[in-house]
């Protein structure tokens, strides 16, 4: 312990010097914005390189259950196509042009990166701008459930704002009496299987098993299952009731999701602009 | 003696703070140099200067340039690691028991001994900054033209302020 002294002592300047550098160095990079970008940026791809590689391995464990979910989702879309070509076109009938008229597409993308233990969860997809993807169009999980809402749009790869989001919310409904409420994660819930339904009308009762689905009133087409009730009518403090339901979705093994894409979104939106706030 | 080398050092500060933040901030030549006359003072530090302090001038002078010229950190790293070569190359130029004069001064040093001192001073705390300003290395080339060419302005203007005040001692 002596001879440590007397070494630091000796060598006074030099320690001196790494102390003060790097106290130097931590206040550029903390309050100057450009360091700290440069900083920020240079981690980041490093780190993305990282998750990238990571994702090859989880893709390749996570294989059985992805096919099983093809295989399921395979078999809907050919049961809905039976429904589809067994038609009959000799009657006459009115036949409604489903494929030029159809409101929402969906654009199936790959999940680069995803995170669901932070308390505002972003994830990556890599479809773009050269896929037609906006900001603010809705993702929804392959079999049921919802995702989020895309935020930042570069040309091949997208952010997702997850519903494990502080500022994501939807607009659902009862699936039983069409009753509105808005979903959102809620605050201090950390548990990635639950989410929480507010401002359901006083009025309405909830039950224990109600199925939850998207309202249609946001850019999510209408009837999209969103969750379970697991805890009805919890009372808050206004005038309305909430529930805590179970997520179809489960984030942490997400791979593949679906962006819709609403072919009426921007009219919907000059239309509705029209409007003047205080009418 | 020790009150006068203490006045003169903080009437030092002052007017090279002074010196440097209203007049040389607003010089430049297309901004590739840019002189910091500033570090003078640190150079000018009298020799039996505590290690711990002379850090802690470097750094408390570097954060008062770094308030004026918005980039906190940055000169405060740069005079940092100006005290630490000027610490090494002291001790290694010069016999610690032998040093009779005040401080590292060219009317005190000689040409020679003092036209080294400062150039490896200020050419390491120039790198620092600049490197530390622009904090990437793809425009390397640009950034040691700018180090390089603002190097031989501060000492083209501490030679200068140093011949200005040049006292000729008995040697």
């Amino acid at each position: 312990m002596r001879n440590l002294w007397i070494f630091i002592s000796r060598y006074n300047a030099f320690f001196l010097f790494i102390i003060f550098f790097f106290v130097g160095i931590y206040l550029t990079v903390k309050n100057n914005a450009y360091q700290r970008s440069v900083t920020l940026n240079s981690s980041n791809e490093i780190v993305g390189t990282a998750y990238e590689r990571l994702n090859v391995f989880k893709r390749y464990l996570n294989l059985g259950m992805v096919n099983d979910s093809l295989a399921a989702e395979n078999a809907k879309l050919k049961s809905q196509l039976l429904g589809l070509t067994t038609v009959d076109t000799a009657k006459d009938v009115k036949v409604v042009d489903t494929v030029t008229n159809q409101q929402y597409t969906y654009l199936a993308a790959k999940v680069v990166k995803n995170s669901v233990t932070l308390r505002n969860n972003i994830m990556t997809i890599n479809k773009g701008t050269d896929d037609g993807i906006k900001s603010g169009m809705a993702v929804i999980a392959p079999q049921r459930g919802v995702v989020g809402f895309i935020r930042d749009v570069s040309p091949h790869l997208a952010t997702i704002q997850s519903l494990l989001h502080k500022d994501t919310k939807i607009s659902v409904t009862l699936k039983k009496n069409h009753a509105l409420g808005s979903l959102v994660w809620g605050d201090g819930n950390f548990d990635i299987k639950k989410a929480f339904v507010k401002e359901v009308p006083n009025h309405i009762k909830m039950y224990v098993g109600d199925t939850v689905v998207t309202s249609g009133y946001g850019s999510f087409p209408a009837g999209v299952l969103v969750g379970k009730i697991s805890k009805a009518n919890v009372a808050t403090n206004d005038n309305f009731l909430s529930a805590e339901l179970n997520l179809f979705t489960d984030f942490s093994t997400l791979q593949y999701v679906y962006v819709v894409k609403d072919k009426r979104a921007d009219e919907q939106k000059a239309l509705e602009s029209m409007a003047k706030p205080n009418e | 003696m020790n009150s006068r080398i203490i006045i003169v050092n903080v009437i030092r500060w002052f007017l090279l703070l002074f010196v440097q933040i209203f007049l040389l901030k607003n010089m430049g030549f297309y901004d590739l140099s840019t002189p910091f006359i500033y570090v003078l003072f640190l150079l000018l530090l009298p020799f039996g200067i505590p290690n711990i302090l002379l850090y802690v001038l470097a750094f408390a002078t570097g954060l008062a340039l770094d308030a004026f010229y918005d980039t906190m950190g940055v000169h405060a790293t740069a005079c940092v690691v100006l005290a630490f070569v000027r610490i090494s190359f002291i001790s290694i130029s010069l016999n610690r028991d032998a040093i009779d004069d005040p401080e590292p001064s060219l009317s005190y040093m000689g040409f020679q001994w003092f036209s080294l001192y400062a150039f490896l001073c200020v050419a390491a705390h120039h790198l620092v900054l600049f490197f530390l300003e622009t904090f990437r290395l793809t425009e390397i080339g640009y950034t040691l033209m700018r180090c390089g060419l603002s190097c031989i302005f501060t000492l083209l203007i501490i030679f200068l302020v140093e011949f200005i005040f040049y006292k000729r001692t008995p040697r």
